[in-house]
């Protein structure tokens, strides 16, 4: 009605998601301002701090876009993505044992990570195809809590049937030669391991966007994301989609689980759950349902985990502050999600789907 | 229909029930005249023929599985060297996982608290399952004795009545903190020192003991840090150390951590040559198998397994001869030093009946084996003393050679 104003209310609410955003924003700028003036840090410090975050955060993207792909098309948080992680990285540590011994892995490593990641890759997508089959699917007219729980349950089942196969302890992955050392530019300095997960992670990322994009599946893809029934009313198979999604994803988490392995070691049945969460994290950051955004999202949750507990509490001499990365990178996810309650590229989902 | 078949079937269940309650008690035979036991916190009454349980709440599942499983087989090798009986009654193992942390150890704490016919229970093995679940136990009655808990609290003056009943064989955190620091400054003379914990009791405390002894030495602590258990990426943390040029690195945590510090450290610039060192939760094939070529040459604390009693060799040849493998983790003489005093106290307190029935008083238990003295262990001589701490401590600094287990000892106090 012209004439007259409506003045939207300002609630209790709203004040109290204003002073968090303040208070953490203050901290952030006066910890950073401290620590970078007290100089305890060099430029090859930071650098340091850099990478490794870069290098953490790629693999975090790498399971993220599992997430967010999934979610773009059901609607629906597949809580056993990390476990679909965990499955290719330790599978493939058998043939990465197996390589050692032969000596296959030091004369041909290219070769020997390119079979590595072709069993990973292979493992995951069964793992998140049957997933789909027996779990998922006869539950997709069910209630979104449904496939939730479902996906829960399916992580706990992945996880133990994982532990009663090989055991629970932890297994040290054998690491090609060619990986150890690093290359320096100055104060620049990067290790061959994480040029490889960094390089590797971005191809990826190319590939399934130019994949998504422009393809005749991925324009499928974007179509069943956008209006499930008017797809299938275009002549679109909605469940082969489905599985290609799955599949898709599934890829992504197995390259991740060889990167990860090869960059910290060592695999055991639980190594999926917490990456698995930080992904998620990453996948809601970045906007859940967009492919960039996960990308985006992960690369900045590695950074803020790696560079954060220095550079935010270090001058406020707070002790031990590396403990509190997982808090750090939480509050940075409050804080976005208080300024973009989307993520960061996310769309406007509330009124148009959700 | 149904409802007659169902009714049908529940009626020959309950006269199943019926019958099968009747044959335990045969009618016209007096029960025989039982000793009077009395004690404050209860007796434990064990009938003829049945069996004396015992408990253990040991990590044997998960990451740091090694360390429990390797305590259970102390506690299996005492039993048969008991020759499986005590008083004429089978001795029954029984247990639960603790799972190395607060939520493990309340659980297997509950779990094993609703089973009355327990006497005692040797556990936990790490310090965080022990805060958490002790108190549980203790008021269920039990007797506890734990094989590795290290946390100096536990065994503290000041530790309350939560912990009334709670024993240890191992060594405090406050003994071989100390000789960590005492090696580091005295052996390998160096100066400058910074620690890393995982946020468990068993490693703060540890690592705290190392700083301060470290300190008073005239050494100087450049950084005490901290990572989180399941953390797998330490770089961040290992470059904040390394901007304060530290010449050691102390990290007494547990495998999969530790084993992600030990092979990032090397990577990290201004730790090429940076000694590592780790204590006994570590102590473990295991952990160098995970940590790869990285473990070369740094130094674990553990147990002084060469300061250990002739009777040691004997319990090596029994564990081969059982399991074909020589002990997994630090802790098995320490389980089989635990079972042993709690089947001492047993003999000492235990009444029988004229039929066989044990009645053990439980708070008699406690005091027998709070009154420990000159026990002739694997680990030692060992005395209790009133506040739970039984150890004989002995410990050595020995240095990691991959491909190779146990490793070698290179140093000891005195």
């Amino acid at each position: 009605m012209p004439g007259i104003r409506v003045a939207r209310r300002i609630t209790g609410t709203d004040v109290a998601i204003w002073v968090t955003g303040a208070v953490l924003i203050t901290i952030v700028v006066v910890g950073s301002v401290s620590t970078l003036a007290s100089g305890r840090y060099t430029v090859r410090h930071w650098v340091d701090f850099l990478v490794a975050g870069l290098a953490n955060g790629s693999v975090y993207a790498l399971i993220a876009l599992g997430y967010t792909l999934v979610y773009g098309i059901l609607r629906m948080i597949n809580f056993a993505h990390g476990e679909v992680f965990m499955s290719g990285a330790f599978t493939s540590y058998f043939l990465a044992r197996s390589l050692e011994q032969s000596g296959m892995l030091n004369a041909r490593p290219v070769v020997s990570i390119l079979l590595l990641m072709a069993l990973s890759m292979a493992t995951s997508t069964t793992v998140a195809v049957l997933l789909e089959r027996v779990a998922y699917r006869p539950l997709r007219r069910a209630p979104r809590l449904v496939p939730l729980i479902t996906a829960i349950g399916a992580s706990f089942f992945l996880q133990y049937t994982f532990r009663g196969l090989y055991g629970s302890g932890v297994r040290g992955y054998p690491q090609p030669a060619i990986l150890d050392g690093e290359w320096g530019v100055g104060a620049m300095r990067i290790l061959r391991e994480q040029v490889l997960v960094i390089i590797a992670a971005a191809l990826m990322m190319v590939l399934l966007y130019r994949f998504v994009q422009r393809t005749r599946t991925g324009k499928a893809m974007r179509a069943v994301a956008e209006d499930k029934e008017v797809a299938a009313l275009m002549g679109i198979d909605v469940d082969r989609v489905i599985v290609i999604t799955f599949a898709v994803g599934a890829m992504m988490a197995g390259v991740a689980g060889v990167l990860y392995a090869l960059m910290f070691g060592q695999v055991r049945f639980f190594m999926g759950f917490l990456p698995g969460i930080k992904a998620f994290t990453a996948a809601v950051l970045g906007g859940i349902g967009n492919v960039p955004g996960a990308m985006l999202g992960g690369i900045f949750l590695g950074l803020v985990e790696s560079v954060g507990p220095t550079l935010f509490l270090d001058g406020l001499g707070i002790p031990a502050p590396n403990q509190l990365k997982d808090a750090i990178a939480f509050s940075m996810l409050v804080l976005v999600l208080i300024f973009r309650p989307t993520g960061i590229l996310g769309e406007r989902l509330a009124g148009k789907k959700a | 229909m149904r409802k007659w078949m169902l009714l049908a079937a529940l009626l020959v269940v309950a006269a199943l029930l019926v019958s099968a309650c009747a044959q335990r008690q045969p009618a016209g035979e007096a029960p025989p005249p039982a000793p009077q036991v009395t004690d404050d916190i209860g007796v434990l009454k064990i009938g003829p023929g049945e069996p004396v349980r015992l408990a253990y709440a040991l990590v044997v599942a998960g990451p740091d599985e090694t360390l429990g499983i390797d305590s259970r087989r102390g506690i299996e090798v005492a039993i048969d060297d008991m020759g499986g009986k005590l008083l004429g009654h089978p001795i029954e193992l029984v247990g639960e996982d603790e799972g190395c942390n607060p939520e493990g150890g309340q659980a297997a704490a509950l779990k094993l608290a609703a089973d009355s016919r327990i006497v005692a229970v040797i556990g936990t093995n790490c310090s965080s399952a022990a805060r958490a679940g002790v108190p549980t136990l203790s008021k269920a009655g039990f007797t506890i004795i734990s094989p590795s808990n290290t946390a100096p609290f536990l065994t503290a003056p000041d530790r309350g009545p939560d912990f009334d009943g709670y024993f240890r064989t191992a060594h405090n955190d406050k003994v071989q903190g100390a000789v960590a620091a005492q090696f580091a400054y005295k052996f390998l003379g160096l100066r400058r020192a910074a620690t890393i914990h995982d946020g468990s009791p068993y490693a703060e405390s540890l690592q705290q003991v190392f700083a301060d002894e470290f300190r008073r030495l005239g050494g100087t602590v450049t950084n005490q840090e901290a990572v989180g258990p399941e953390d797998t990426e330490m770089r961040p943390v290992l470059t904040r150390i390394a901007a304060n040029k530290p010449e050691i690195i102390y990290y007494p945590i547990f495998i999969a951590a530790g084993a992600n510090i030990t092979s990032q450290a090397r990577t990290v610039s201004g730790l090429e040559n940076t000694v590592l060192m780790g204590a006994d939760g570590m102590f473990s094939p295991d952990f160098v198998d995970a940590a790869g070529s990285a473990a070369e040459g740094m130094y674990l604390s553990s147990p002084d397994f060469e300061a250990f009693g002739a009777a040691y060799s004997d319990f090596l040849a029994k564990h081969q001869k059982k399991y074909g493998e020589k002990p997994l983790s630090a802790f098995h003489a320490h389980a089989y030093d635990a079972a042993m005093i709690i089947f001492k106290a047993i003999e000492k307190v235990a009444v029988q009946g004229p039929d066989g029935t044990l009645y053990i008083g439980r708070k008699a238990l406690r005091d027998a084996v709070a009154a420990t003295g000159n026990h002739a262990g694997l680990t030692g001589n060992l005395n209790c003393d009133p506040y739970g701490d039984c150890s004989d401590p002995k410990i050595a600094v020995y240095q990691v050679k991959v491909g190779e287990w146990p490793p070698k000892k290179v140093w000891s106090p005195e």
